[in-house]
């Protein structure tokens, strides 16, 4: 699918075929609290049964987790436990983890959502009550720490929540839900700063 | 809200992220073109709908979007436990008297 698009935008005059994230570089700041679209990134949906995971892990160059609510990053790449044999991995560094996973022979699904999806950076001492302004989980350090992951809701929205830093959270949500999800957010992050 | 205990992410997690799905443990007939009409009535449309505990099967849509089986009491709304689907029903309740 990534391949197909790039073959399209080099070969096409027009610049209407040119990628045209939704909300790009919108922002809004709170006080203690910044919420930011961030830059497109590479993203894929994989399936893949307990045998197939060693070989997936080593094409994709990190260790897939296998335990709920956890994920793994290494080089800009990022992979997400969704499901017992559901990952979302995300690439920030440019490198295309579909292309990885084509070379492997073991039995998986992999499926390019790079378009499908939009991430949110949600940043600053507020940032965890910004996201339970309409996410119903437990927040918390100790319930939900760096590098936890999980796909839940955001208001009438499904995202997909990674926790960055203390204070920083990494929200996933389709495209089409984008308006949606960046405005509950700001909302979300006016409040926590009131 | 309720929190529900999903058997896939070894968690509570509150009831938003959750689907109702009906009844569990029915099975499908290996040859549905074979059955009577009353057979399949049952097995379509019949359901057993009591008061007090029920077996369900619940979705963790926005989660780990995985199937599971839950045993409910439908006066108190409280569960009792859930387990993996394609697990027998379990043969004791927990804080169950019976």
């Amino acid at each position: 699918m990534a391949k197909a698009a790039a073959k399209k935008t080099t070969s096409a005059t027009s610049p209407s075929v040119d990628r045209r994230p939704a909300l790009a570089g919108r922002a809004v700041s709170a006080t203690g609290v910044k919420v930011e679209v961030l830059p497109p990134a590479e993203r894929i949906s994989l399936r893949a049964p307990e045998a197939s995971v060693a070989a997936l892990s080593k094409a994709l160059g990190l260790t897939l987790p296998k335990k709920p609510k956890t994920s793994a990053s290494k080089a800009g790449r990022t992979a997400l436990w969704l499901g017992p044999d559901e990952w979302l991995v995300i690439d920030e560094g440019g490198n295309d983890p579909l292309a990885d996973c084509a070379t492997v022979t073991a039995l998986h699904s992999a499926v390019g959502i790079s378009h499908r999806n939009i991430a949110i950076s949600v940043a600053g001492p507020a940032a965890e009550a910004t996201v339970n302004s309409g996410c119903p989980q437990d927040l918390s350090l100790d319930a939900f720490p760096v590098g936890a992951a999980s796909r839940t809701i955001l208001g009438k929205a499904e995202i997909v929540l990674l926790r960055t830093a203390n204070d920083a959270f990494h929200v996933e949500c389709w495209r089409s839900f984008s308006d949606y999800v960046f405005t509950f957010l700001s909302e979300g992050a006016r409040d926590a700063a009131g | 809200m309720l929190l529900i205990r999903c058997p896939y992410c070894e968690e509570e997690r509150p009831e938003l992220e959750f689907r109702n799905a009906g009844e569990a443990h029915i099975a499908r007939s290996a040859n549905i073109a074979g059955e009577s009409d009353d057979d399949f009535e049952k097995f379509f449309f019949i359901r057993s709908n009591p008061k007090g505990i029920i077996y369900e099967r619940w979705r963790h849509m926005h989660g780990c979007a995985r199937f599971f089986n839950a045993v409910r009491d439908t006066v108190t709304d409280k569960f009792v436990m859930t387990y993996k689907a394609g697990e027998p029903k379990p043969a004791k309740l927990p804080g169950v008297a019976k």
